[in-house]
Parts: structure tokens; sequence; C-alpha cells
């Protein structure tokens, strides 16, 4: 266990004192001179030694008007003990509670290594190319835009920005919790806080270190325990009358029993200072807030950004998780999904539409190129003509190939036939023949079907996609994906309208609505629902802005790990809470009784805290 | 106008929550954040007093946990 000075010192002033205070039992027991109050002095001596800093405190936080201080009580608690003549017992009960106080520091002071640990992923020098072409190292935050900087293999880049030269492979790991390497050259953006593994990279900056990737994403942790959960609220709430009752409670244990009974004012006294023992509330205000502070941390280390305690709090009890398509569940790019002659061979009728379409712009037009991989010569290749709206016209190989839409066989009295699948078709005939279809289509992510069928099985009971395509492509995407319900043809408005009724539907129960969109014209949306989380989008300020969940890279499958990630931690919390509660009106009821001694109580007050710590940080380990 | 500050020697989560409600209530704090685990204290106030209304911060802090020390 790792110890600063502070800490050393008080288990250096444990140990004496616990040698002292054996000695001093060990004489009040053997030598006859020494017992009863003649063995005041000898426990004295331990109880100053290990004492002093918490009297000393207890003093001067009652010249503040501190009197609810923890110091203060524990002060009462143990001094009260030698008046009711159990020296042993007030020297025991400072003594354990110094244990315990060391114990909890040491175990917050691990877990803010952790956590320190966890947001280390922002370099706090960077080496700037000077005018002259030397390399200087600066702080990266002095770093203008536009300026080149130069990361060599194993350090991190420590701020945006595009590659000018060099070839190398990135591990994002720290962004996006994936441990496949990126592999980047001269043109391609990177982002800050990425490990260059290999080749020396020359970079120009794109944006300035406060708003790089890395400082944002530890902003954003950092400022997640702003956004209180409701628990956590509940225990700020709990936290304040909690202490002032348990001392009233003291008091009137105190006092009323034995004028009630007209007796045993020691006993009662004796009691009474066990419930001063247990009021301080803090195994809850540490572990609660470390609790959610762990699962942001873990989730920021799997690429989930999550923005606050409340926002994960939301999250643990999805119930209706809707998608955006485009982009989200489906590629957002087009591909040739199908290709189905009617004459010759598939590989023959791509071949004969790229070079029809060779010279075409239309996204059509470019991913059929792309699938037929090699670049369509020009030489076979005369008089193309667009014709809008239908598709195009060339001469290829001497003959006429009309490519495009029906209305454009029809133009050219072609025998075509509709396709059985969804997407775009485009048609294909040479001198009015007609040679078959190619199907183009949005594709489904290849995690996607797999993250519908997770999120079935953590319990969401609907699953919702939007989108502003056609009916056909939505119904075939939701089949093929396994999605519950689907709306097509809606225009942005059209989706908020939608998600409010979604929402108004959950209304009576406790679940929460999720929408995940890709941050492209859903800032609307993303706001209006429980938990808004944004794909991808660590580019777009506006989604970041409107978003509760930000998910560094695009793979649907972050989102039932995200809503693992917030039940795991909210399992954790509530253990805690509730843990710490029980022992603690356990033992306020025990001592009440005069069942629990001191003892038990310091084991309620720092032990609980102690565990609850300890257990706080299992939040840190994300479940995968 | 909104400052970041660090803490030092911040060991008692009750004493973070209590030395967040002593200083809300200082005339002219929007938003105060007083963070147990990262040791740093956001405050928000007034741009014209937020000298004079840092000044009663701090007295609030050292007033809960005299060993406390923030970092100007």
């Amino acid at each position: 266990m790792k110890m600063n000075r502070r800490q050393k010192r008080t288990l250096w002033r444990i140990l004496i004192a616990a040698a002292l205070f054996a000695a001093a039992e060990l004489l009040s027991h053997s030598v006859d001179a020494l017992d009863g109050l003649r063995s005041l002095p000898l426990f004295l001596i331990p109880y100053a030694v290990i004492g002093y800093d918490i009297l000393w405190r207890a003093a001067r936080n009652i010249a503040h008007g501190q009197i609810f201080d923890e110091n203060f009580l524990m002060a009462i608690a143990t001094i009260g003990a030698f008046f009711t003549g159990s020296f042993g017992e007030g020297v025991a009960v400072m003594l354990f509670y110094q244990i315990g106080e060391l114990f909890q520091s040491c175990a917050v002071a691990s877990s803010r290594r952790s956590i320190a640990a966890l947001m280390d992923i922002c370099p706090d020098s960077a080496s700037v190319v000077t005018e002259n072409g030397e390399i200087q190292t600066v702080d990266p935050a002095a770093v203008a835009v536009g300026a080149e900087i130069v990361v060599k293999p194993g350090e991190k880049i420590p701020i945006d920005g595009v590659v000018l030269d060099g070839t190398s492979t990135l591990n994002t790991a720290a962004l996006t919790g994936e441990s496949a390497p990126r592999a980047v050259a001269a043109g391609d953006a990177v982002a800050s806080g990425c490990i260059n593994q290999e080749g020396t990279l020359r970079i120009r900056t794109t944006k300035p270190y406060g708003e790089s990737t890395a400082t944002k994403i530890v902003e954003l942790v950092e400022k997640a325990s702003e956004r209180k959960a409701r628990t956590e609220n509940f225990i700020t709430r709990f936290a304040r009358w909690y202490t002032p009752a348990v001392v009233i409670g003291a008091a009137l244990l105190a006092v009323l029993p034995p004028l009630i009974l007209g007796s045993g004012w020691k006993e009662w006294i004796h009691r009474a200072l066990i419930f001063l023992v247990i009021s301080c509330p803090c195994a809850l205000v540490i572990s609660v807030p470390l609790s959610f502070f762990g699962g942001i941390g873990g989730a920021s280390r799997a690429g989930i950004l999550v923005k606050g305690g409340s926002d994960l709090e939301a999250l643990s009890g999805a119930s209706t998780v809707v998608f955006d398509k485009t982009g989200t569940l489906t590629e957002g790019s087009f591909t040739v999904t199908a290709v189905h002659p009617s004459v010759g061979s598939a590989e023959a009728l791509l071949e004969t539409a790229a070079h029809a379409e060779i010279y075409s712009d239309h996204p059509i037009a470019r991913s059929v190129r792309e699938s037929y991989g090699e670049a369509p010569d020009a030489r076979r290749v005369a008089h193309t003509e667009e014709i809008a709206g239908r598709g195009v016209r060339a001469e290829v190989d001497g003959h006429t190939v009309h490519a495009g839409n029906s209305r454009l066989m029809d133009d050219a009295g072609a025998a075509w036939h509709a396709c059985h699948h969804a997407g775009t078709t485009v048609h294909v005939a040479r001198d009015g023949e007609y040679l078959g279809h190619i199907v183009i289509s949005d594709r489904p992510k290849d995690d996607a079907a797999a993250a519908i069928a997770a999120l079935r099985a953590l319990g969401v009971s609907r699953t919702v996609m939007l989108t502003g395509d056609a009916e056909a492509v939505a119904a075939e995407t939701a089949a093929a994906l396994g999605i519950d319900e689907w709306h097509a043809g809606l225009l942005p408005a059209d989706k908020v309208s939608l998600l409010e009724s979604l929402l108004e539907k959950e209304r009576g129960g406790r679940g929460k609505v999720v929408f995940v969109g890709d941050g492209i014209n859903d800032a609307p949306v993303l706001m209006r629902a429980d938990v808004g989380v944004a794909m991808g989008a660590m580019g777009s300020d506006a989604a970041i802005e409107a978003a509760d969940v930000v998910l560094m890279d695009d793979r649907p499958a972050k989102i039932p790990q995200a809503i693992r990630i917030a039940r795991h931690t909210m399992r954790i919390v509530y253990e805690n809470i509730i843990f710490a509660l029980d022992v603690k009106a356990l033992i306020l009821i025990l001592g009440a009784l005069g069942v629990a001694g001191m003892w038990a109580a310091v084991f309620a007050d720092v032990g609980v805290a102690v565990l609850a710590i300890l257990n706080a940080m299992r939040a840190l380990r994300v479940p995968q | 106008m909104t400052k970041t500050f660090l803490l030092e020697d911040l060991d008692c989560a009750n004493c973070a929550r209590k030395m967040e409600d002593a200083i809300r209530q200082i005339d002219g704090v929007t938003e105060i954040h007083v963070n147990f685990l990262t040791q740093k204290m956001v405050l928000t106030a007034e741009d014209a007093r937020f000298d004079k209304i840092l000044k009663e911060a701090v007295r609030c802090i050292s007033r809960v946990e005299p060993d406390c020390r923030v970092i100007l």
C-alpha cells in the first residue's frame, strides 16, 4: 500500500499508541496500586498520542460553529467514555477510529490514482516544428492551430490534426476501447489521445489543445459528476439531516430513559456515545459519487462518454431503444448488394453498367464502379449522355447501353422486370435487350443485428427504427435486424413527434426511452429523449452538446454495452446504499438496546466506509 | 465567470458537501461544485465581484476543513 508522509506518520502514531495502550491495560490489571481511578494517567498517555489531532480539530471547528463536525463528535464520544469510567474503551475507540480513517484515506488515495490513470490520455508536451525546421518541445496548450507537430513512435498524439507526412498505425484504445490498430497515412485526420505505434508522423494541427478530442473527453468525464443522479441527490439530502438526527437521538437516549426509569445514568450515557460514533454519513457520501465516477470513467475507456450520473441512471432503466436508420444501424453509404443478370454473367452485367456510367458523378454510379473493382476502360465508351431522373445512355463496345430506372427501360423498349430486393434498382439494357439489374442499397452494419439481439437479451422490450427512407427499404432492414417497430418516410419533425408519442407510452411505467442517432440533423430528437446517444460524433459539436451519451465510434454494439455498464454501476450504487444504511441502522438499534458496543460503532462508521469505497472501485471495471 | 481551483488535502467527502452548501449561500454565486474525487472546485459567480466572492468561498472552505488549501 502506497502511503504519503501524513499517512505514514499516522501509522507510526497508531503503532506507538497501541503499544502504550497494551502496557496500560497490562499494568492496570496486574499492579494493585494502579486499579480504578488511579489508572487514569496510564490511559491518558496513549489517548493523547492517538487523539491529539482529533481533539485539536474538534476545538478549532467548534470555534467555527461546526457543531456536527466529525472530529467534535468523536472527541465527545471518547471523552464521554472516560467520564463513564471506561478508560480502556475511550482509548480503544479512538485508536480504532484512526486505523479506520487511515484505511479510508489510503482507499481514497488509491481510487484517486486509478481515476487519474484513467484520465491520463492527454500528453503534457508537444514537439513543434519551428520556422527554421528545428523541433521544440512545448506545452501543447501553447501550440497554434495550423502548426506542424511531430509525433514519434510510442508517443501520444497531443492535438487533433491532419497527417502531412509519414505512415503509421494508431492505437485508439484510449478513445474507442477498440484494440485493433488503425492505419494512417498523409491526408488522414487523427485525433489526440491515440498512440502512434510505428512510424514518425508529421501533423498539421486543426484544433487548439483545449478543443482536441482527448482534452474534451477528460473534460466531459470530469464534469460528469456535476450532473447528479437522483440517487446522488438523495444521498446529499440524507446526509444533511442524518448527522443532526443521530445527535439529537443520542441526546434523547442519554436523558429520557434515566429520567423515566430514575436510574442508570452511566449506562444510558454510554449508549448515547455509541450514537455519536456512527453519526457521520461518510460511507455514503464518498462511495455513491465514487461509484458513478467509476462507471463513467470505465465507460469512457470503452469509448462511451456518459455526460453525467443522471444519464447513467436513466440508461440503466432503458426499456425502449429508438434508432435512426441511416448511418446508425446502416453504413450510410451505398453499395451494390445484389446483381441479377437476365442474360450472361453477373460480372459481365457489372462491367457493362460500370462502363456506361463511367463519367457519372451520381452516388449510385460511383457504387456500381466501385463494385466493378477496376477502372472502366474509357476507350470502350463513347457518346455518354445523362438523362435526368432516369439514368444514362452510352455506346459501349459499339452497342447502345441504357442503365437506369424502369422509365428509362420503357424508353429503351427493354422488357424489364421488378426486383424483390428493397433498394435502388439499376436496370441495364443493350440495344433494347434487357440484360438484368443491379440492386444498390445501404448495408446494415456488421454488428447491428447482434446489437438488437443483445438489447432484447438485456430486457429492452421495444426496439424502434425511424427513417426518412421508403417503406420497402425500411421494412427489409427492420426484418433483417429483428427490429420490433419501424416508421418510414419521416421528416426530421416527424421523428420528434414520434419520439414524443413513445415517451408518452412509457410515462406510466418506469422505463426510459433511449434514442440513438448519428448526430446529423437529429439534435432535436437527441434532446427530447430520456437518453440521447450520438454516434461517432466526436467531430460534431452540436451533437455532443445535444446528446447525453456520446459514442466515440459508430458501432451499434456499444449501445447494449453502455446499458450493461449503467446497470453494473447502479447495482454497485444500490449495494453501497443498502449496505451502509443497514449496518448503521442495525448498530443504532443494537447500541440503543445495549447489545452493541463502541467497537461495533466504529466499524459501522469507518469500516463500512472502507468496504463501500472498495466496492465502488469495482465500477471502474467495465463488463464486456 | 467560471473558474476551476485545485483543493489540496481535501480529505473528507462529507466536508466537500458541507463546503458546497456553505458556498452556495454566498450572495452572487450562481453555481458551485466541490469534487471530492478530483479535488477540484468549480465556481461560477458574478464577474464584477468574482474576487470578493472567491475570498469568501475560501473562508467557507477553511471553516469546514482548516487543513484544506485552495490553490489560487
